[in-house]
């Protein structure tokens, strides 16, 4: 049971979070220049990291608001959080 | 005290001035306030308990707590018959009703104890090789199998007790209130921490109520007395007893289950049964002291055998003598304890047999002393007895002549095993220690200390913090798992009683090259009972280290998993049973629908009325008449589950248009459109009507079903994709009620209902306003078709909505205004040919489902690009097309394979499948939507809709898809 650090809400409890997928996929920024290739890459590519991930969660149950998560998938650690469109402290 | 032969005349922390009437297996028999069924069992001298798991053998009370793995029960009758419940923490009750498990007919004569015999055919693996042999040997033997093995029998009835989940929160959570405990919660309160401190007994104290130890000179239970009495009594500090801490999850969220109730005969029904807490600490200590570890000996599963510290126990706690011969076999000094104590009781001990060369220790010479032989270097070979013990044979483990001692008791110790399972659980390390033979908790994980027996620290000086224990010194442990049979013979040496998996069955895992723990585990089944191998597994594990000429370390242990102890499903579940398994979503006319006769079907959490009935009427037919009053006249729908989200800001249509396949910005004030949207790869994924209020402000609707992973993609696109979008969306879904108004004469109803004109020309098709209906502000009028015929949505306030639907009625009567349900709605939706869950079923592109020219070309929006690829656009893929049956009067059944040839060789080309069946209330006969490779290329081709299951194949004729009215004229007029 983890405990995310929603930046507007403050520690909550992951039941009030739904999980929203690789963090680290960017909607292209001028979808008429992307290429195949980079559809493909964004639509179905997807790493799975043993250690450091970046990832969306949505404060569903919350604030509504999407975050950006630092997590360790083999600790479960929540390194830090941040606004959907914000920057992660490294 | 007659009826309580085995009761001792002094002590223990019992009631004797209080009877308690319990019975087992139907026989009544007296205990005490304080007792459990184990305790109460024995005082009446009843050892024999149940049979095993595999092997049916006789087994009695092993242990005096959780780790008990023979005298598991069923308590109760009836609705609260409850399986493996164990009777070593079982309070007694007056009435408690308890029973054998493993057993038919009865504990003394068992008829698979003949199975003991057969035990051959029972080895280690047996399932898995049972199910890898040919598979009709397994049906042979499954129905023997399973009604030989079995744990109890659980209620089928319902379970009428009432649980409840809490949470709380905490700087310091203590488990555990035995010494260590109650010291660590004392020195955390008296700092002024918020302390919740979780006892799984009844009682505080632990192991100071099991034996007779003094604190600072005075009873130790004095010093445990005053601790908790004065937590208690402190503000921030929670004590819960009957608490039994049973997962250590991420983050130091522990949960424990709170036994409220279990106790009491007659249950208050203001308090829950039980209670299951989430408990979020910033700081765990994990105070949960040790199991005593048996060793395995040849037959060391009789009736009587007990593990040594269990035996002082009965007499401590319980004021039960459990034996009145013993024989002691242990390998550390401690286990002296029990020998000093049953000889104080006023039991014999015939002979300590230690598997240590020279004992010398404080304890065992006051044993010495006593006159009871210690025979060193010295193991059981083995017993005799089968309902209960009644010879040890012992040899010196280096070989010699064998002894015989008569007794009713053998008392074993192997020494101590840290409780390291939520540690464990926590992510932390454990580590073997050779010299105390125990594994004990290291490294840990998370924000979490260990102390006391659960740090392998078994004085009280360890425990205890300004007061002093009257701790002796003892001499060095031998770690010992098992001893060998004499030469020549093969008595089973139990390593897992629950599970009935002996040393000889690790050992042909051995043999068979299951040499990790991890698959020794799950190929002999050791450790998988719900006492979780409590007293097996290190054993287990020894005796494969043996096996492998490994150290104990280098073949490491099994992950530990919860639940520590078993917890019920009913604790799991909580009040989260029956209405309220999940929430029920009701339409603001939902109590109308229900007391007009309407049969509900469930949409997501939502109920929806179906059709609503009159005599001798069945779906279809009230279906058709519904139909009927809407094509004729004017009907109405409930249609307040569809999503509805308020988009609002500058940006609002430019949203729209990256939303939505077709163009948003030109849609004028006071208009509505239909408007598809795709998923990232090009997929359709959601379809509805959105309307434009004002400049900046529309609203949007989506289906049922998509109502909320729609707003949560519309707030994902805004917050991480493009912030620069001045725009905000919210869900109103639950703030309108929302009503379909169809038919012919349904202008004639609305006009006299609102303060608007709503002529063809004032009003055309798709306009949208906000008006005043039936006296009620704030309403909005929306010209939107789902049926195909003139038509009308009107969205009122939620708690208008039954004054909109009354006043719908009422205004309509003179009309032969009619309501209907969902049934008849979706034959309109088929009727005319539009697409819904059945087709936008996540593999279908706008093209299959006819909608591709609504693509604007002026644009970008989700999902455009994916859906151009090769594969998504290939003219073969299968597209919506209509079907009749042939014969003009046989269903079609949905999910029915499209084929040219039913009966030809397998494998038959599939052309596609049916999606949608209805009933045309219109064409009089029955039609469908379908799937077909090819689509409209195919129409006036006749095929089969095949539906194996039942062996059935109807004709069908390929259409259009838009049966009635394609032009769509009635709805515009
Ligand atoms: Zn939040």
């Amino acid at each position: 049971m983890l405990l995310i650090k929603c930046p507007w809400c403050g520690e909550r409890d992951m039941v009030e979070f739904t999980h929203g997928g690789d963090a680290t996929k960017v909607y292209p920024k001028d979808p008429n220049a992307t290429t195949s290739e980079e559809w493909h890459d964004f639509i179905y590519l997807r790493e799975n990291p043993c250690g450091e991930h970046v990832e969306y969660w949505h404060h569903v149950a919350g604030c509504r608001q999407w975050l950006k998560v630092r997590r360790d998938t083999t600790t479960h650690d929540i390194l830090t959080t941040a606004p959907a469109d914000g920057d992660l402290d490294t | 005290m007659t009826g309580q032969p085995w009761r001792l005349e002094n002590g223990g922390h019992i009631d004797r001035s209080c009877s308690l009437s319990f019975a087992f297996d139907g026989k009544i028999m007296e205990g005490h306030p304080g007792d459990t069924l184990a305790s109460a069992l024995l005082a009446n001298g009843t050892h024999l308990v149940g049979r095993s798991f595999k092997y049916h053998r006789p087994r009695g009370i092993f242990s005096a707590g959780v780790e008990e793995p023979n005298a598991l029960v069923e308590l109760r009758t009836g609705n609260r018959q409850e399986p493996n419940s164990l009777a070593t923490t079982t309070e007694l009750f007056d009435g408690l009703e308890a029973s054998s498990q493993n057993r038919w007919p009865n504990l003394r004569f068992d008829f698979s104890q003949a199975n003991g015999a057969l035990s051959r055919f029972l080895p280690a693996g047996f399932y898995y090789k049972t199910f890898m042999w040919p598979a009709n040997l397994w049906l042979t033997y499954e129905h023997f199998i399973r009604k030989a093995a079995g744990m109890g029998i659980a209620s089928r009835e319902s379970d009428p007790d009432r649980y409840e989940s809490r949470s709380a929160h905490c700087d310091v959570l203590v488990v555990g209130g035995g010494p260590a405990g109650l010291t660590a919660a004392m020195t955390a309160a008296e700092i002024g921490e918020r302390v919740i401190v979780l006892e799984q007994a009844p009682h505080f104290g632990g192991w100071l109520r099991r034996e007779k130890r003094t604190i600072d000179g005075s009873p130790a239970m004095d010093w445990v007395d005053a601790v908790s009495t004065r937590l208690s009594a402190m503000a921030d500090v929670r004590v819960l007893t009957r608490t039994s801490a049973f997962g250590y999850y991420d983050h130091n969220m522990i949960t424990a289950v709170e036994r409220v109730q279990d106790h009491v005969p007659k249950s208050d029904p203001f308090l829950p049964r039980q209670r299951l807490w989430s408990i979020r600490a910033k700081r765990v200590v994990l105070a949960t002291g040790a199991v005593e570890q048996p060793i395995a000996f040849p037959e060391n599963d009789r009736p009587g055998v007990m593990l040594a510290g269990a035996a002082r126990t009965y007499i401590n706690e319980y004021g039960v003598l459990p034996g009145r011969m013993a024989v002691l076999q242990t390998n550390n000094d401690n286990a002296y304890r029990s020998a000093i104590d049953l000889l104080d009781a006023g039991a014999r001990v015939t002979a300590v047999l230690d598997v240590r060369d020279h004992v010398d220790g404080h304890l065992p010479n006051q044993v010495r002393d006593r006159g009871v032989p210690i025979l060193q270097g010295y193991g059981v070979v083995e017993t005799k007895g089968y309902f209960a013990i009644r010879q040890v044979l012992a040899r010196p483990l280096v070989g010699g002549p064998v002894r015989r001692y008569d007794c009713d008791l053998l008392c074993v110790s192997g020494g101590w095993a840290p409780q390291v399972h939520l540690h464990s659980q926590s992510g932390g390390k454990v580590v073997f220690d050779a010299e105390k033979g125990c594994f004990l908790p290291s490294e840990a994980r998370q924000n979490c200390v260990s102390i006391g027996s659960a740090a392998g620290l078994f004085t009280l000086k360890d425990c205890l913090k300004g007061a002093n224990g009257d701790d002796v010194p003892e001499q060095a442990i031998k770690p010992t798992w098992s001893l060998p049979n004499a030469p020549g013979r093969h008595g089973k040496r139990f390593v897992d009683f629950q599970d009935d998996v002996t040393a000889e069955d690790v050992a042909l895992a051995h043999r068979e090259g299951y040499v990790s723990v991890e698959h020794l585990k799950r190929y002999t089944t050791l450790g998988m009972g719900t006492d979780q191998g409590k007293t097996s597994n290190v054993i287990g594990l020894a005796i494969m280290a043996k096996l492998k000429g490994q150290n104990i370390p280098a073949v490491g242990t099994t992950k530990f998993r919860p639940p520590y102890t078993a917890v019920s499903m009913g604790a799991m579940a909580g009040r989260a049973v029956g209405h309220h398994f999940q929430p029920l979503r009701r339409s603001p006319m939902d109590n109308w629908h229900h007391d007009n006769g309407c049969k509900w079907v469930d949409a997501g959490l939502w109920r929806r009325p179906h059709f609503y009935t009159r005599p001798g009427e069945d779906v279809n037919s009230a279906a058709l008449r519904e139909g009927r009053t809407v094509r004729a006249g004017v009907g109405i729908v409930d249609v307040s589950t569809l999503g509805k989200i308020d988009i609002q800001g500058p940006d609002a249509a430019e949203l729209l248009n990256r939303i939505y396949v077709n163009g948003w910005k030109k849609l004028a004030v006071g208009k509505a459109r239909y408007g598809v949207m795709l998923r990232e790869d090009g997929m359709a994924y959601d379809d509805g009507t959105t309307s434009r209020l004002s400049e900046n402000h529309f609203i949007m609707t989506t289906t049922t079903a998509n109502a909320g992973p729609v707003l949560a993609k519309l707030e994902y696109y805004l917050q991480a994709v493009w912030p620069e979008l001045r725009v905000q969306v919210a869900c109103v879904t639950d703030q309108y009620a929302a009503i379909a108004v169809a038919g012919p004469k349904s202008r004639d109803v609305m006009q006299r209902l609102i303060d608007l004109d709503i002529s063809n020309d004032a009003f055309p098709f798709m306009a949208a306003a906000p008006c005043c209906f039936a006296g009620i502000a704030g309403a909005r009028l929306f010209r939107i078709s789902f049926s195909g015929e003139l038509a009308y949505e009107i969205n009122v306030p939620a708690d208008y909505g039954q004054a909109a639907w009354n006043a719908l009625l009422e205004t309509g009567r003179e009309d032969g205004v009619g309501v209907y349900g969902i049934e008849a709605m979706s034959a309109f939706r088929i009727e005319k040919g539009h697409v819904a869950g059945p087709e936008i079923n996540g593999q279908t592109t706008i093209g299959d489902l006819g909608l591709g020219g609504l693509q604007s070309e002026q644009k970008h929006n989700i999902g455009k690009s994916l859906a151009i690829r090769e594969g998504l656009i290939d003219p073969a893929r299968p597209a919506v097309v209509g079907l009749v049956p042939v014969d003009g009067k046989t269903w079609i059944k949905a999910g029915a394979q499209l084929v040219e040839n039913p009966d030809a060789p397998p494998p038959v080309a599939m052309l596609g499948h049916v999606t949608s069946i209805a009933y045309s209330g219109e064409l009089n006969h029955p039609i469908a939507l379908a799937l077909l490779s090819g689509g409209k290329e195919r129409a006036g081709e006749e095929l089969y809709a095949a539906f194996p299951l039942r062996n059935e194949a109807v004709r069908v004729r390929v259409v259009s898809p838009h049966f009635v009215d394609p032009d769509g004229e009635r709805m515009r007029v």
